[in-house]
């Protein structure tokens, strides 16, 4: 395990089942990953994907079922949850309702045993954090579900834990409040030097605070990496689907030639994309093509590879058309509105289609 | 309304006035107005009508209250861990054990308390064992002490005050108690920061449950006691009966609700304080 002990934490084969029997759940299945200091790491997944389990385990609120869980190179399987060096940020709150704001903030620190006036400092400087300083005398049962949303976050972090478990802590904002909240959560997290482990179902979110994205379904990681990575290129059908819009292209190798492929699918297209996979050619393959990256000319009726729009839908920034390309085969593509008005084109207009070298990407299933 | 009134202000009513008539030597009392009977719970009234302060009622006020104390506070120390264990335990285990402890008062308190005379009284159950093993080689003399009164009481009000608590345990939300040790608080810190905190409307509610009638309870001091240790209740239940002296046992019982009142208003005004602080 020398990797394991320069991470922040390092999530080793971890299987957790609740209950046993046939009720038995597996929330978890073989999770491996390897979290580094002062990254900044989202957990994104359809809801029941197991995300708040993960950060329950390295709280210590579980225990594994297997694998092993190591916190800065130390196995944590015996130390109980106000032993490890991190907090949380409930996605239900938990603000203890007997206190105040300020008490609550406090608590963590009060439990460190620092003196009051340190505490009082620190918990004003927290709360101006979250801008929430004239909240300071109310209890929980007085704010609102996004008022106390930032105080759970206020709370978590004025210990500065040296890793922030963050189980989605800006779902109650509002969008002004939240795109806020992001900027001020990625500063702190690059002044303070916390490894924030971040909950979200929310991709944009995911794709604009992350150093690193680890893409779940059903207890277990599809893929781990940069932003640019999981959306440029999704590894399976799950990511590609998961995150952003994705025309998935039944398609046919070609022709193959080092790790490149060129595939040809119905309505006379053709893409170059890496290989992925053991495929040879003939097989047929799926491929993913972002809407975005499809680029519309117009063209004669006659025109090699062209084909009719469907259905348009204007959506302020873009249109998006829905394009026939033989009488099964549809994709949609995504078209910035440049001009003023509804689009370039209508239902029914003719478009010939062009796209980057690369911008397809053969997945694994 | 009107039947409220009848159930429940009549027989006080009755008591009250009562308290400041005059008794009748053979029971029950003469119309005549008399503050006698007050008087007679701090003085002594001799034959040649001079007034003495007399402290054997204001003693027996003043164990009442000590042993209603104690009993409270006993019952709180087996009570919290007891109602605490329950909450812990699968809804139908909670069911189970919560009609185990409400079971013995469905059964007559008299005999409940007798058994305890033959726990406690000399060559009893306790001491037997200990007698046999030569732990002990004298009787403890356990009966007929306060510490026996105080024994019964506990026994006899656990489950007033196990319920309340039980009922405000349960209705904690166990994910605070997991954000409080996330935030580096021990078991110990959980339970005085968090959960007492939470459970005390239960705490508050089973005290009064048990020390209120503990104040005024009879029978374990008659039996246990031996009724040479009076407690206010057995010494109103006498007045009533052998010693026929209904003007100053009703005087007593009013004084008793007296205490109680102050208690529950002290009670109250806490409690209302504390909710305008919450909120
Ligand atoms: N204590 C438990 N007992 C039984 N099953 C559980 C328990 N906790 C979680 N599960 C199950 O484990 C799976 C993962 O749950 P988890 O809470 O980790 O999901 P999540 O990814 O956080 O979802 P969400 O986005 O909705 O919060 C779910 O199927 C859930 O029903
Ligand atoms: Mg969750």
């Amino acid at each position: 395990m020398a990797e394991a002990r320069s991470n922040a934490l390092s999530v080793c084969n971890v299987v957790k089942v609740f209950g046993s029997g046939p009720g038995a759940v597996t929330a978890l299945n073989d999770v491996s990953v390897n979290i580094e200091a002062n990254e900044f790491f989202t957990l994104l997944g359809p809801s029941g994907c197991g995300k708040t389990t993960l950060l329950r385990l390295t709280a210590g609120f579980e225990q594994p079922t297997g694998g092993e869980i190591f916190l800065f190179g130390e196995e944590i399987e015996n130390l109980p949850p106000h032993h490890r060096p991190v907090n949380t940020v409930f996605q239900h709150y938990a603000l203890f309702p007997h206190m105040t704001v300020t008490e609550n903030i406090g608590f963590g620190l009060k439990m460190l045993k620092w003196n009051a006036s340190d505490i009082q400092a620190r918990v004003s400087e927290t709360l101006a954090l979250v801008k929430m300083e004239a909240f300071a005398t109310r209890k929980p049962a007085q704010m609102s579900g996004g008022q106390q949303q930032r105080i759970a976050l206020a709370r978590a972090l004025a210990p500065r834990p040296k890793v922030l478990l963050l189980d989605e802590p800006l779902s109650a904002l509002d969008l002004k409040l939240r795109q806020a909240m992001r900027q001020e959560l990625k500063t702190l997290q690059r002044e303070t030097g916390i490894t924030f482990i971040f909950v979200t179902h929310d991709q944009e979110e995911a794709l604009t605070m992350s150093d690193r994205i680890a893409v779940m379904s059903e207890g277990q990681i599809q893929q781990i990496g940069a932003p640019l990575d999981i959306y440029e290129r999704p590894l399976n059908r799950f990511v590609a689907d998961f995150i952003g819009d994705t025309n998935f292209i039944t398609a046919r190798i070609a022709a193959i030639s080092g790790s490149k492929a060129t595939c040809t699918a119905g309505g006379g297209l053709s893409f170059s994309t890496p290989m992925v996979g053991e495929h040879s050619k003939g097989d047929t393959v799926t491929l993913a093509l972002r809407p975005e990256k499809i680029k519309l000319k117009a063209a004669t009726a006659r025109a090699k590879g062209s084909a009719t729009i469907a259905n348009a839908t204007y959506l302020g920034t873009d249109t998006t058309y829905e394009i026939a390309l033989t009488r099964d085969v549809m994709v949609t593509a995504r078209d910035q509105n440049i001009a003023a008005g509804m689009g370039r084109f209508n239902a029914g207009d003719r478009v010939s289609l062009e796209f980057a070298a690369g911008s397809a990407r053969m997945l694994t299933d | 309304m009107v039947v409220i009134g009848i159930f429940m202000v009549l027989p006080m009513m009755i008591l009250v006035v009562f308290s400041f008539l005059e008794a009748d030597p053979y029971g029950g009392v003469e119309p005549v107005f008399s503050l006698e009977a007050y008087i007679q719970i701090l003085y002594e009234i001799d034959f040649d009508d001079t007034v003495v302060f007399n402290p054997i009622y204001l003693n027996i006020i003043a164990r009442s209250v000590g042993l209603a104390l104690v009993a409270t506070f006993g019952c709180l120390i087996l009570g919290f861990p007891v109602a605490y264990f329950i909450t812990r335990q699968s809804p139908r285990n909670q069911n189970m054990l919560l009609y185990l402890i409400t079971l013995p008062f469905w059964t007559n308190l008299l005999i409940r308390t007798y058994s305890w005379i033959l726990i406690l009284a000399k060559n009893g159950v306790v001491e037997q064992p200990l007698l046999a093993l030569g732990i002990i080689d004298d009787s403890l003399g356990m009966m007929y002490t306060n510490g026996a009164i105080a024994i019964g009481l506990i026994y006899t009000y656990l489950p007033l005050m196990v319920l309340p608590i039980y009922a405000s345990l349960e209705k904690l939300d166990f994910r605070l108690v997991e954000a409080a040790h996330d935030l580096y608080a021990g078991r110990l810190k959980v339970m005085r920061e968090i959960i007492v905190p939470l459970a005390m409307p239960g705490i508050i509610a089973g005290c009064i449950l048990v020390f209120v009638p503990s104040l005024g309870a009879f029978i374990a001091p008659d039996l246990l006691g031996g009724g040479k240790k009076l407690m206010l209740g057995s010494l109103i239940q006498l007045q009533f009966s052998s010693s026929r002296n209904w003007p100053f046992g009703s005087a007593i019982a009013v004084c008793l609700l007296a205490l109680v009142m102050i208690s529950l208003t002290i009670q109250a005004r806490s409690a209302g304080k504390r909710r305008a602080m919450e909120g």
